[in-house]
């Protein structure tokens, strides 16, 4: 779901426990670690059964021809076939539906931590009322993803929206724009005509303005643990606003903006529920995630559902493994 | 920016015609005003929006969509009437979708609690073998696509027939939170001095004396915190509510039934707005009792970049 387990320090942790300290002898160490064990085993147990089985039970299902039809009587294995796979890979909209998801994944991780930010940065100075300002920075985050599409959809509706009535009115547009069903638009700027893709950029936008607060959360932690120091000596130095962000603050930020960045990209990339309420994958806004979940029920092509699935978990693996493996290290100097 | 504030420069500036950090400090005292009514507005407008059209009457919310306030006299709250009764009284049925929400909430959160404290009082306290190598495996659970356990999810609850089951969606839930709330409590735990409950282990507490009288009312607003996000994003939850309880309209959440309704053109926006306002009241009132605590809990590692 949604929640963020942020822990960039994964080097290990202090050890301490009441039975640590030296010379006790090896029993209470050892009476340690079975309590710890039994402590930990419910919920080593859930997440085996509910997590990891099902992950691996996926890989299977994705190599049999199995339609929810004829479920009750399949069992766990099969005839195995690489069917699925050749379909999903021969498909052209499976291209299409990757295009569509790195672009919302790229544009939309950006803008949120582009946003966020800005934000971070803009309310970093005390000012009267700025914590009930960052409390309301983090509504998009927090409220029921139903509802607020259901607000941007009404807001962006072609015939009673309030955004067409008061773009046609006030931003002379010629006629009322359906953000949200509508593929492309011919724009002309200064004589020049192109298209673009208005349902994909108005989804992007709203992936921005809801997980915005997230990256502006963590952004604002970070600008509170940066010394004034640094920059009380830059200021003496002679330096302007724009050069203080730019060779003090920045380079404390950046490895936050690169943890943030992966994050985002993989909820963005995986994101299912944003897209579906708004378009229900139309439009050109098919991403996978809502691709797997129509072949499953729509179709009822459970091996098909379950083969996009493991292509998406697998090109996002090879994604976030292409990127720790090319810049992490540089992170760890920085 | 913590631009605007004169800077205490030693000694005479030399005069110059182009002064640059002057030009910038007085830019950035502007645009930082302009960001920050710009953010609030965006931000806020869709919820502001949602109240709006929930009271006002739908005939004047079609005759002119681009009102941004609502007259006194216009004020109606018959779209909460309609939106929470009954489908038998003529209504949408709502307060028995939030009576759904609320039983797989609260049971999340209980079951949750249950199982994570211990937990994460073992991964945050007792040397045990492999604890290092859960916190990676549970980090790891969260990078896959949740799209990719529903196909299995969707198939096994199908097969055991617990599908539809609020009880199956529960379970469900509780195992994909899990992790979240073992690493939030975890954080807080390591906060708890370790002297105090060995101070306690001395005086002949024994381990679980010690979890229930020093480690846990220690960390109470901490497991409160917790528990309100469970809540939180049990409540939120869509995905999962979709794919098991959609054929059967009694069972569904609160947010599942948003969002079916909205699909249906014979229900007025007015009275789906409503339902919006309901569904996203307890969210707010919850976030904003404990904003702070949670903030800090997620943010717990983030300092150190």
């Amino acid at each position: 779901m949604t929640a963020p387990p942020i822990d960039p320090t994964t080097q290990p942790r202090r050890v301490s426990g009441p039975g640590r300290e030296g010379g006790r002898g090896p029993t209470l160490a050892r009476a340690n670690a079975r309590a710890g064990l039994a402590l930990i085993s419910p919920t080593l147990i859930i997440v085996l059964v509910m997590v990891v089985l099902p992950i691996l039970w996926t890989v299977l299902l994705a190599f049999q021809q199995l339609r929810l039809l004829n479920l009750r009587s399949a069992g766990l294995f099969g005839n195995f076939t690489l069917d699925n796979f050749a379909d999903v890979f021969t498909s052209p909209d499976f291209w299409g539906t990757l295009g569509t998801t790195l672009v919302y994944a790229v544009l939309g991780t950006a803008s949120a931590i582009g946003i966020g930010l800005i934000a971070a940065l803009a309310l970093r100075r005390r000012f009267f009322g700025r914590n009930l300002v960052r409390a309301a920075m983090l509504l998009p985050y927090v409220a029921p993803i139903v509802a607020v599409t259901f607000a941007w959809s009404t807001m962006l509706n072609p015939q009673f929206g309030v955004a067409n009535y008061w773009g046609t009115r006030l931003l002379g547009w010629d006629e009322p724009i359906a953000f949200l069903s509508q593929r492309s638009s011919e724009v002309s700027i200064f004589g020049l005509t192109f298209g673009i893709p208005t349902a994909l950029l108005t989804v992007i936008a709203f992936e921005a303005w809801r997980s915005f607060p997230f990256a502006f959360l963590f952004l604002t932690a970070r600008l509170q643990a940066v010394p004034a120091t640094l920059e009380q000596a830059a200021r003496v130095d002679g330096a302007t606003p724009t050069q203080r962000f730019r060779y003090v603050l920045l380079p404390q930020l950046l490895p936050t903006i690169a943890v943030l960045s992966v994050l985002r990209f993989i909820w963005t990339f995986n994101s299912f529920d944003d897209i579906y309420l708004l378009t229900g994958g139309g439009a050109g806004t098919e991403v996978i995630s809502v691709s797997v979940f129509n072949t499953l029920t729509a179709r009822g092509d459970i091996g098909g559902a379950s083969a996009q699935a493991l292509v998406l978990a697998a090109i996002l693996a090879v994604l976030i493994g292409l990127y720790l493996w090319r810049f992490a290290p540089r992170e760890e100097q920085s | 920016m913590a631009m605007t504030e004169v800077a205490k420069r030693p000694g005479p500036a030399p005069p110059r015609r182009f002064n640059r950090d002057a030009v910038e400090n007085r830019l950035f005292a502007v645009l930082r005003v302009l960001v920050i009514i710009a953010l609030l507005i965006v931000t806020l407008f869709p919820f502001y929006y949602m109240v709006l059209l929930s009271v006002r009457p739908l005939d004047r919310a079609l005759q002119d969509p681009g009102a941004l306030w609502v007259g006194l006299s216009e004020l109606d709250l018959g779209s909460y009437v309609s939106v929470l009764a009954a489908p038998d009284a003529g209504g949408q049925g709502f307060l028995q979708f939030m009576t759904n929400s609320v039983i797989v909430a609260l049971g999340t959160v209980v079951l949750t609690l249950l199982i994570a404290l211990p937990g994460a009082y073992a991964v945050s306290r007792l040397d045990f073998f492999g604890r290092r190598q859960i916190s990676v495996l549970f980090l790891a659970v969260y990078l896959f696509p949740a799209i990719l356990l529903a196909v299995p999810l969707f198939v096994f609850f199908t097969q055991i027939g617990l599908r539809g089951s609020l009880v199956g969606l529960l379970i469900v839930y509780v195992s994909q939170i899990l992790a979240v709330s073992i690493y939030m409590l975890r954080n807080y735990f390591d906060t708890v001095p370790v002297s105090l409950e060995q101070a306690a282990a001395l005086d002949g507490c024994s381990r679980l004396g010690v979890l229930r009288r020093i480690s846990l009312p220690l960390a109470m607003p901490a497991i409160m915190a917790n528990a309100l996000f469970v809540f939180m994003i049990a409540w939120n939850e869509f995905l999962f509510a979709l794919l098991f309880l959609v054929e059967d309209r009694d069972r569904w959440t609160v947010s599942l039934g948003l969002s079916q309704l909205a699909g249906s053109i014979e229900i007025p926006t007015t009275v789906l707005m409503a339902g919006s306002v309901i569904v996203t009241i307890p969210i707010i009132v919850i976030f904003f009792a404990s904003e702070k605590l949670l903030t800090e809990g997620l943010t717990a590692g983030a300092e150190k970049g």
